[in-house]
């Protein structure tokens, strides 16, 4: 077959072997490249979705750190059996403002693409610092070091260089993004500015102790508003149509 | 450079003709049926892309028109198409009727057995035992809300101490000893007081100290000898069932500093039905009233 693109010819000629290479990794290229250019066609024109607060953001980080992403996925698939046991199926307009995004490619434990208010925060924080206690089958592993002050000295910086890559933050929240972490693990302190900037945020003590900022309030905060932000009842068809 | 081919004849495999130094290499080409699945897989590929949506251009579907957000779509609805006649049914009836029907029950039984599993098990464990913590057991005759068919509809339906749902079941215990209602010795011998209400006070002058103050901080929620009230989810004291814990050290700490759970509210998120197979269930795990 194609004798006359014998590989013996094609590497005794130094410009026929370029050309083809040329060719072939193009392909490669193109396959990988052109997508991109439709990514705007595949986001859903749903309502809701916001750019994560300054809390949240910090809890985001942290469940990068400690790599969640390999044991828990945040992507419920268009399946019967998924949609019964997490709800609506994801969407790409969820994870417009994920940079990188944390679909995660296995399921250890379970999606937790809409974990968000499923649990109390007690209950996450419970089982955060002792998952058996709760979930006496589970394989996960404690988390009770999150108990710790949360370092948000550099969080302007995360916001700023999100805004970098397109996320929507404006120079007011940048401004304020110490100040908003605060107040968001804080509900005695004043929620006027905070609210303002992220609209039906949750306000609260996630860790149950108001009194300081730790890690554990920065990640579930984070859980607890995944999966909130679009309000599926009033999604029409034509929303959650892509193209 | 030398082009000679030859037949090895150890392998009696042709060499591909080129030599260095005295090394000749054999021509071992591909398998003929390695290369066939190769290229059928190639194939694959391409008839793929012609029948199901794979190319990013606008309108670019495919020849079947096949799409999975639709097709799962069509899947659920034929499911609940099946299913629709009992839900249908659960639905239009009260927990109480659905109970009385024995058809109902059997149905609302094993469904409410699969939603307790992926909705509630998280927190009260798989058989409804709870967990220590402040996440009550299902599974006794102590409820904190109310233990009736309808009772435990409406803590389903509204959850408890959420912010989500503004008919939620609400109550907060003061914190006695951070908000300085109460000094540290005070909340000790109210400790020991409650600790005697169910026989286990170890200081009987402490305990004597503590009935005046518990008269007067606790009992028009907790009731007079603790029994607790439903309708302001004050558990009761008086019993062995305790949800974060009933040694001194654990009473202590929840009159000092309060403590509540929350539930999140399942209206909106389930079906009516599924939460009235629901509280069926809870109600038949063994303490229902």
């Amino acid at each position: 077959m194609f004798r006359w693109l014998d590989h013996g010819k094609i590497e005794r000629n130094l410009i026929l072997l370029g050309v083809l290479t040329l060719i072939t990794v193009s392909i490669g290229g193109l396959v990988q490249i052109v997508p991109l250019f439709a990514v705007e066609t595949t986001i859903e024109r749903v309502q809701g979705v916001r750019p994560y607060t300054p809390l949240e953001l910090a809890g985001r980080n942290i469940y990068v750190r400690e790599g969640c992403y390999t044991c828990h996925s945040q992507m419920v698939r268009p399946f019967r059996d998924e949609l019964e046991r997490y709800g609506h199926y994801s969407l790409a307009a969820e994870s417009m403002y994920d940079r990188p995004f944390q679909w995660g490619s296995k399921r250890t434990g379970p999606d937790l693409a809409r974990v968000g208010g499923r649990y109390s925060d007690d209950w996450h924080a419970e089982h955060l610092r002792n998952p058996r206690a709760l979930v006496p089958d589970s394989v996960m592993p404690p988390y009770a070091f999150l108990d710790r002050p949360l370092e948000y000295g550099d969080i302007a910086e995360h916001l700023r260089a999100l805004r970098r890559l397109g996320v929507p933050y404006s120079d007011e929240m940048i401004a304020a993004a110490r100040a908003d972490l605060v107040a968001q693990a804080r509900p005695d302190l004043d929620p006027s500015g905070f609210q303002s900037r992220y609209p039906k945020a949750r306000q609260a003590a996630f860790d149950g102790d108001p009194s300081r900022v730790t890690e554990m309030d920065a990640l579930i905060a984070y859980l607890q508003m995944l999966g909130t932000l679009v309000e599926f009842r009033d999604v029409t068809p034509e929303q959650l149509r892509q193209q | 450079m030398p082009t000679k081919i030859e037949k090895d004849h150890v392998t009696g495999t042709e060499t591909t003709g080129h030599e260095w130094d005295g090394i000749k290499e054999l021509n071992t080409p591909l398998p003929r049926w390695w290369l066939l699945v190769f290229y059928a897989t190639i194939a694959f590929a391409v008839l793929w892309m012609i029948l199901f949506p794979s190319l990013p251009i606008r309108g670019a579907t495919g020849l079947t028109g096949w799409i999975a957000r639709e097709a799962v779509v069509g899947e659920m609805q034929a499911h609940q198409a099946r299913l629709e006649p009992m839900m249908a049914r659960l639905r239009a009836t009260t927990p109480g009727e659905i109970a009385a029907d024995p058809e109902l029950r059997a149905f609302a039984l094993a469904g409410g057995r699969a939603a307790f599993a992926n909705t509630c098990a998280g927190c009260h464990g798989a058989g409804g035992q709870g967990a220590p913590g402040g996440f009550p057991s299902l599974a006794d005759d102590d409820w904190i809300w109310g233990g009736s068919l309808e009772a435990i509809r409406t803590t389903i339906l509204h959850g408890v101490r959420n912010t989500e749902d503004e008919r939620a079941r609400q109550s907060q215990m003061p914190r006695f000893l951070a908000d300085g209602l109460l000094s540290a010795a005070q909340v000790n011998d109210v400790a020991e007081y409650v600790l005697s209400l169910s026989g286990r006070a170890g200081d009987q002058a402490a305990a004597a100290r503590g009935a005046a103050i518990y008269a007067e901080n606790c009992a028009s929620c907790h009731g007079e000898r603790g029994e607790g009230n439903r309708e302001l989810g004050a558990p009761r004291l008086s019993d062995q069932v305790w949800l974060y814990g009933g040694d001194k050290a654990s009473v202590v700490r929840s009159i000092a500093f309060s403590r509540g759970g929350v539930m999140p509210a399942w209206q909106g998120r389930l079906d009516p039905a599924v939460i009235n197979m629901l509280t069926v269930y809870v109600h038949a795990l063994g303490g229902g009233e």
